[in-house]
């Protein structure tokens, strides 16, 4: 199973990106690594930053704070707000970066497979360019294997 | 190599599902407008205009014999749409690995809550 469990990136419509990814753990437990901060902190981000800020307000209309911090020392600040919470299947967030303008809007869903855990992520961006300067990017670092400015491609998922 | 434009074009073209299957479709082998409306149950002059969004994006190349004009699928355009793609996911995987470390040992840590309870 280990094909299904590899992340999957699509590009359904002209302003979204889709991420699918199998994790082998229940639903709970996905669920809170993505909204509980003391678990947060253990593994978002790209590699080589920390999140050295890390606020959830776990509800409808309350927000949430990130800083990552890059191996430079330099900070990469975002935050977003919370539109739908339903613990632990689906939530619903906005998300925007403090250096980047636009807000993107986050969707993700947790389907129970088994004793494994199907993640879908749904980012919508404020408009076709946005989303393909985030793909740029992604390529850019991506290919290089440098993860050292790549914080903005954090731009969902979380 | 693309500019930002053709790429803009590319996923444009991409982001239909028809024309997604078309290009499946093609993938196997070069097919005729007549052949391709087959299977989709759509009108000829609707997969023409499929057809020509797909061309316009260079993802097909048309034949030049007028009776048939077979549509031949182009990839190199293609293969640069995936690599953009790619770039994100090969992040996105490495921070995802984390998160399984992680998850190992949160489903370690219930099993051993769950042992001490009993």
């Amino acid at each position: 199973m280990n094909d299904t469990a590899s992340l999957q990136v699509s590009t359904p419509t002209d302003r979204e990106i889709v991420m699918t990814r199998i994790f082998d753990a229940p639903r709970n437990l996905v669920f809170d690594a993505f909204t509980r901060p003391e678990l947060l902190k253990r593994w978002f981000g790209p590699r080589g930053w920390s999140l050295v800020v890390c606020e959830v307000d776990l509800r409808v209309g309350g927000g949430f704070r990130f800083v990552l911090r890059g191996p430079g020392g330099q900070d990469l600040g975002m935050r977003g707000v919370y539109q739908e919470i339903t613990s632990p299947e689906r939530s619903v967030h906005t998300e925007s970066f403090d250096d980047y303008p636009g807000e993107s809007v986050v969707t993700t869903t947790l389907v129970e497979q088994g004793d494994k855990t199907l993640l879908t992520a749904t980012i919508l961006y404020p408009s076709r360019e946005v989303r393909d300067m985030v793909i740029q990017s992604g390529m850019q670092h991506g290919a290089a294997q440098s993860y050292d400015k790549l914080a903005e491609l954090l731009a969902g998922g979380h | 190599m693309n500019t930002t434009k053709d790429l803009d074009a590319i996923f444009a073209a991409l982001a239909d599902p028809t024309r997604r299957a078309i290009l499946t479709r093609l993938a196997e082998g070069e097919a005729s407008v007549m052949e391709l409306a087959q299977p989709f149950a759509m009108s000829q002059p609707a997969v023409s205009k499929h057809l020509r969004v797909l061309e316009r994006a260079g993802l097909i190349s048309r034949g030049r014999d007028a009776q048939r004009r077979p549509c031949r699928i182009k990839a190199e355009p293609l293969t640069e749409a995936t690599a953009w793609l790619e770039g994100i996911r090969q992040v996105w995987e490495s921070n995802f690995q984390r998160l399984d470390t992680l998850l190992d040992e949160l489903k370690a840590e219930q099993k051993k809550r769950s042992r001490t309870k009993r």
